[in-house]
């Protein structure tokens, strides 16, 4: 290989040029820049290259291993088939920070230290932030400025972790952490890391923000941010007990709300947290067949969770709705859609011949071969909810139910070839899935089309949809209803006005009475003494200095100006992360 | 905006023949079912058509915990959140 450089810097630098160009130059280069990504993924071959030394730290750009080119692989993939997908944006500012966003998430998987990581994890939260403001609608702005607080919070969580850990080691080689219940520094990394991967009430952001993206957004959103987490999570928490039970819950409870929820992307978010719970288990189990099977399982739900996405996004772009109450019969109008759809449908259900099939059964039976009976229970019960919400509900209710009157034209051409191609990939690999055991980290000696276990998940998805099919037929089936389902979301979006209440009335009054008082008697009046000094010099030569500085601020608020939303939950969330910065600022240095 | 289409599901007849082929389809896994050599982890999961039952029994559980337990409790107005 003559040319060696980390492959993130191709997008985020490629990225640049794009407002530059115009027509069929433009087209060529969206393509073409994520597809050279690819490329060069492809040929990589495994070692360590683009190593700094600053100070004592050694920064590694480029650790190319088992375990990062699997999701180097798919990540470039992905936003080959995104680009595609997005040639109709003319927005430049959100298709720039789609690619920025996506060669950060390159720039984690391939950084070999925490310090390159950190800053790549930033990069990817504000980029993403991006993607979700430039689509440019009342919600999407302020769900956009709450997803970016809680990154923030967590970004700090996981910069803190850092910080201590390089104290206690000495070192910022990024590698096996664990979990240590005494460590202060292993529980911020994992809680920052967490945060990103939706742990249970940490996940609320995902169902809050994703939605809001446009069509094109929510696709590159749906790939990278949990997975790159669970990238981190397999490299530096596999085998934390904690991690079974956390990721067992996340394929649980999301399948809950992604029945009674109306927008249809929101399911499709639910049930990508129940998707990265399969994963986080098998991190959790820690065994070689559990690792494999995260890996694969990641490679495949980018696919068919884009492909997903994707075929909803078509559904919006061509109807303006998203809501299964007002969509319905539109298989006739958006045949191939539709069918995309449900081969990405029949993919997350893990149908046998296609993608889901083959990667999470590895899970499932790691769990199993592990007599984790409670967890195999949950992993079973997961399964078949996740093909009640998502292979049945999604394609169920935006193409057949009741007939909804809509009558759009089907998906545009590039829209159609991009849901192709992942469509194309879902069925390739659960026809063929050597080729995706071959590029696991561990060797595979797994073999997914024995008769009982094709009997098995057979009977499991059949039988779950004639649940929903006697469910419907009786009328017993939730209807579906124009709302909102509150999630843990409400405590930064409701409850923060109490926060800011208790701030007002007990901090405020302990803070202006009491410390006020005492302020005023002991300090003002020696004060007063030193400022008629001080005048006398201040008067001289000082002033001037200072309207240079006024004015300099002037122009700055004017800056921050702009970011200010005038949301009482979004100042309250500023302020916890003003503490959380402060219990940082003091914790850190008595524990070194 | 396309002309107003009939579909295949437009017509009952369709739809019962459809419903009709699928209940063949789930008759016919349950028969195969005994036949199948099976590998159980934990014993019970190698009983015949296991797996159907647990489905079942676990969508209707799903869809009527999520329609009367957890619907009550976190259904809101659209616009609640005022954003």
């Amino acid at each position: 290989m003559m040319i060696n450089i980390p492959p993130a810097l191709i997008l985020i630098f490629g990225s640049l040029l794009i407002p530059f160009l115009r027509g069929r130059l433009r087209s060529v280069y969206i393509i073409g820049l994520p597809l050279l990504t690819f490329f060069y993924v492809i040929s990589l071959s495994e070692g360590i290259s683009w190593v700094f030394k600053v100070l004592d730290l050694e920064l590694v750009l480029k650790r190319v291993d088992r375990l990062s080119l699997p999701f180097g692989y798919i990540f470039s993939l992905i936003s080959v088939i995104a680009a595609i997908y997005s040639l109709h944006v003319k927005d430049n500012l959100h298709l720039v920070s789609a690619f920025i966003y996506a060669g950060a998430a390159l720039g984690v998987v391939f950084a070999g230290d925490l310090a390159t990581l950190y800053v790549f994890w930033e990069i990817m939260a504000l980029a993403s932030t991006l993607v979700i403001l430039t689509a440019r609608t009342k919600k999407a702005i302020s769900a956009g400025m709450r997803y970016l607080l809680v990154h923030l919070a967590g970004g700090l969580l996981l910069l803190g972790g850092i910080v201590l850990w390089f104290k206690q080691t000495g070192s910022l080689k990024f590698d096996y952490i664990g979990l240590n219940y005494q460590d202060l520094a292993s529980w911020l990394i994992f809680l920052g890391f967490g945060i990103n991967a939706a742990f249970p009430i940490l996940h609320a952001w995902l169902p809050d923000a994703y939605p809001e993206s446009t069509e094109t957004g929510t696709v590159f959103l749906s790939a990278f941010t949990t997975k790159t987490a669970v990238y981190v999570l397999a490299r530096s928490f596999y085998g934390t007990e904690l991690l079974i039970y956390i990721g067992a819950l996340m394929t649980a409870f999301p399948i809950f709300y992604a029945v009674i929820e109306n927008n249809l992307r929101r399911v499709l978010s639910y049930s990508l947290i129940n998707q990265v719970g399969f994963m986080i288990t098998g991190i959790g189990i820690g065994t070689q067949l559990s690792l494999n099977g995260t890996v694969a399982h990641a490679f495949c739900h980018i696919l068919y969770k884009a492909l997903l996405f994707m075929s909803m996004g078509a559904v919006l772009y061509r109807t303006g709705k998203i809501n299964a109450t007002d969509l319905g019969g539109l298989y006739k109008y958006m045949p191939l859609t539709t069918i995309f759809c449900i081969v990405g449908a029949a993919s997350i259900s893990g149908v046998p011949l296609t993608s889901g099939f083959v990667s999470k059964s590895m899970i499932v039976s790691a769990a199993g071969e592990g007599g984790m009976l409670f967890i195999w229970l949950t992993l079973l019960f997961a399964s078949a909810g996740v093909f009640h919400h998502s292979g049945i509900k999604i394609p169920f209710f935006a193409f057949f139910s009741h007939d909804s009157g809509l009558k759009p034209k089907e998906a545009p051409t590039h829209m159609l070839v991009a849901m192709g191609i992942a469509a194309f990939l879902c069925v390739a690999i659960g026809v063929f899935p050597g080729l995706l055991y071959s590029i696991l980290p561990y060797p595979v000696d797994y073999q997914p089309y024995t008769p009982a276990h094709v009997i098995d998940q057979t009977q499991l998805l059949a039988f779950s949809a004639l649940a929903f099919t006697l469910l419907m037929l009786s009328g017993l089936y939730p209807p579906e209803i124009r709302c909102v389902n509150l999630d843990t979301d409400w405590f930064y979006r409701k409850a923060t006005g109490g926060f800011l209440v208790l701030a007002e009335k007990v901090i405020a009054k302990i803070d202006y009475q009491i410390i006020g008082e005492a302020y005023e008697k002991i300090f003002v009046r020696g004060m007063l003494a030193l400022a008629r000094l001080s005048k006398k010099i201040d008067t001289s030569g000082v002033d001037k200095s200072y309207h240079t500085l006024a004015k300099g601020s002037l122009k700055l608020s004017e800056i921050i100006k702009v970011i200010q939303t005038g949301k009482v939950s979004d100042y309250a969330f500023l302020m916890i992360i003003g503490l959380i910065t402060l219990l940082l600022i003091l914790v850190l240095p008595m524990l070194s | 905006m396309q002309q107003e289409k009939k579909g295949f599901f437009d017509y009952q007849d369709n739809v019962k023949r459809f419903l009709r082929g699928f209940y063949l389809f789930l008759v016919l896994v349950v028969l195969i079912d005994p036949f199948i050599h099976k590998h159980a982890y934990f014993g019970f999961d190698g009983y015949p058509s296991f797996y159907g039952t647990f489905g079942f029994v676990a969508c209707v559980l799903l869809v009527l915990a999520a329609k009367h337990i957890l619907r009550p409790l976190v259904m809101r107005r659209e616009d609640y959140y005022d954003d």
